[in-house]
């Protein structure tokens, strides 16, 4: 198993190599120049190429990729052209922010997605099963700007119940210490702020959930239908054993394979930040942070920002297959 | 030396509520099991022989099945008319069942050890693990698996398919049951392994005196295990009699054909005879006998008119005409006096 974990990070050499070379040119090909952009237009031509020359943009485009290349190797992500601050210290606060909505939108998906499958299946052609269906199919195909809007709109506007926007109280900020601020207030026994920030990740939170639910039920849905159909279904019925035991134990884990598949890819693509839901409700996370980057002609920050929602793909990836093994002990990875 | 009567079946009718309307795949069959007896039940794929038992177990999928009519009485209790939750307390203690294919009949996801408990557990909730895994390896040596230890530990795809049904036998059997229905407990597993399986079950019935109901369609099975053989067609019960009196002096045209199609090592023959046709859909049963349109010794009755059951012997009955003695002196000027066994002799 180590050899086989060993084995997959050195995959990963050539993946992210060939991936930052590919972003690397591909933001170059952007209109627009950084030290303008910094600069401003009213900036005059000699003081736009001074700058240039200083964050060494009018070096030949290898020699920048090589620096860059040196940089990564040595741990060190490259500097904001923008703030001048290091990004490895930098994109933490953005990236925990992330983190903590895409696990709370993973952990709604999860527990109703998998159930509505569930369900669904245990009761085909049920009443249950056709609404939880077009639910479903609605889920996946509603728009999640409009989505997020009219939660703002119906929640926060209407009924005033929850937060339109942010992560905090802005007169009561979070006194950061992991940046994951759910921790963070328990760290310090504020209950008060604990619930603000649990408040504050509901709506963004249904947002997010809302593709990956629908997509988790349907994938649970199918996969336990033909599970049930199975022989030893009907073994541990003729054992006496009762149905929610028969699902939830005996199918259930048969049919998790291809769930955990997509709850894999599924939260790789929250992580790698959700801009839409992330603009739309003012939240500081990476997906913002990139796109910001992007307005600013910040090459160092796309490249990196992108390099880092990469290897945390890859790296969910990598778990889910691991995960595999723990579930199914014919899965050998040798 | 009558026994008492621990499954009775009377009159069970399943049907099967579909699109084109209701279909009964078991239509109004009675039978009894004996204490401590083996009884078969004999027919080809579709003539409700699976649905018998599912429907003995409570486990005909429902929606589209249902029992329709009738009585499984077990010990005397009435299963047909039980609850889910009721039925889930007789399931696995008193009547257990195992399947066809032991391949896919274990969970592949849970060690042998785990699944032996679970069935132990569920109906013995005041046992502690300890006495559970206890009874689980007495019961996995007690069907001749070696090593019972080890085995608790793993899973079934590291066991044979020989293995794995004895397994099922074991968890069938874990809870002491008072009729143990074998659902083709060998097709599926290669003739040395068959052989072995049922000599087990021959063995475990004559140890623990758990009556034995085996669904199969193989009449070397049938010969090698049972006492009584019942022979199913289109849904009905065609014949009924002990194991010797089926062989030496089948009366129903479909079980000759049945015992005629079976390879004989002794004689050569060119083509190893079949019956002709198939048997009929589910839904497409015409009125008449169901096996007239495949018989060789209908007669117009035949097509008019479902013969009931008729005695041959107290012990033997058959579903078919050439039994009734209006009928007797009728045929037997149409037939030449071809009628009672005489072609099979001549085989």
């Amino acid at each position: 198993m180590l050899h086989y974990i060993g084995k997959r990070l050195l995959h990963l050499i050539p993946v992210l190599l060939g991936m930052t070379f590919i972003v690397f040119l591909i933001i170059r090909a952007i209109p627009g120049d950084p030290a303008q952009v910094i600069l401003g237009q009213q900036a005059t031509a000699e003081a736009v190429a001074a700058l240039r020359d200083k964050l060494g943009l009018n070096n030949p485009w290898y020699i920048q990729y090589f620096d860059y290349l040196k940089g990564i190797l040595t741990g060190d992500l490259g500097e904001s052209l923008r703030t001048r601050q290091g990004i490895v210290t930098e994109v933490w606060p953005y990236l925990a922010a992330t983190f903590e909505l895409a696990i709370f939108a993973m952990i709604i998906a999860v527990i109703v997605g998998m159930n509505a499958g569930i369900v669904s299946a245990w009761f085909q052609n049920s009443w249950f099963d056709y609404i939880a269906m077009v639910i479903a199919l609605i889920g996946v195909s509603i728009p999640i700007f409009w989505l997020g809007l009219m939660e703002q709109w119906i929640f926060s506007v209407k009924l005033g119940w929850l937060p339109t926007s942010g992560r905090e109280e802005v007169r009561d900020p979070v006194s950061a210490i992991t940046h994951l601020y759910l921790i963070d207030t328990l760290m310090q026994g504020r209950f008060d702020q604990f619930v603000v920030t649990l408040k504050h990740l509901i709506l963004p939170g249904i947002a997010l959930a809302t593709i990956p639910t629908a997509i988790i039920a349907r994938m649970t849905r199918a996969s336990m239908l033909e599970v049930m159909r199975s022989d030893f279904v009907r073994t541990a019925r003729a054992k006496g054993q009762k149905m929610f035991v028969v699902i939830y134990k005996h199918a259930l884990k048969n049919a998790l394979i291809p769930v955990l598949t997509i709850v894999g890819l599924q939260t790789g693509m929250l992580l790698g930040g959700a801009i839409l839901t992330e603009t739309i409700f003012s939240w500081p996370g990476i997906g913002r942070y990139i796109y910001e980057a992007i307005g600013y002609r910040d090459y160092p920050v796309i490249q990196s920002g992108i390099l880092i929602v990469a290897f945390l793909f890859i790296m969910i990836n990598l778990i889910v297959d691991i995960l595999y093994t723990v579930i199914d002990s014919r899965i050998k990875y040798n | 030396m009558s026994r008492k009567k621990i499954l009775e079946v009377k009159d069970l009718e399943t049907s099967f509520f579909t699109d084109d309307g209701r279909i009964a795949a078991v239509d109004h069959i009675s039978f009894s099991v004996e204490e401590g007896e083996i009884l078969a039940i004999v027919g080809e794929s579709g003539c409700g022989k699976s649905v018998t038992s599912l429907s003995i177990m409570g486990l005909v999928p429902s929606p589209p099945g249902k029992i329709t009519a009738g009585e499984i009485l077990l010990d005397g209790q009435n299963l047909a008319t039980l609850s889910e939750k009721e039925m889930r307390q007789i399931r696995g203690k008193d009547v257990a069942m195992i399947f066809q294919e032991p391949m896919t009949s274990l969970n592949p996801l849970f060690t042998i050890g785990n699944q032996m408990m679970e069935a132990i557990q569920i109906h013995n909730k005041t046992w502690t693990k300890k006495q559970a895994k206890e009874r689980a390896i007495e019961m996995m040596k007690l069907v001749g698996l070696p090593r019972a230890e080890e085995l608790f530990k793993e899973y079934p795809h590291q066991l044979s398919g020989g293995m794995r049904q004895r397994v099922m036998i074991a968890m069938a059997l874990v809870c002491d049951p008072k009729v143990l229905i074998a659902d083709e407990p060998t097709t599926a597993l290669d003739v040395t392994i068959q052989a072995q399986i049922l000599k087990l079950m021959k063995d475990l019935n004559i140890r623990l005196q758990t009556a034995v109901l085996l669904i199969t369609h193989d009449l070397g099975v049938v010969a090698e295990t049972c006492e009584r053989v019942i022979v199913m067609y289109a849904g009905q019960i065609v014949e009924q009699a002990p194991v010797q009196e089926i062989f030496k002096n089948p009366q129903h045209p479909y079980t000759k054909g049945l015992i005629q199609s079976v390879p004989d090592m002794r004689y050569k023959k060119d083509a190893l005879y079949s019956i002709p046709g198939n048997v009929p859909k589910p839904g497409s049963i015409q009125k008449g006998c169901r096996f007239a349109p495949r018989c060789e010794y209908a007669f117009p009755r035949c097509s008019e008119e479902n013969p009931e059951l008729y005695s041959k012997t107290k012990a033997h009955t058959a579903r078919c005409f050439l039994l009734d003695s209006e009928n007797e002196v009728v045929l037997h000027a149409e037939m030449g006096g071809q009628v009672n066994g005489e072609r099979i002799a001549e085989s």
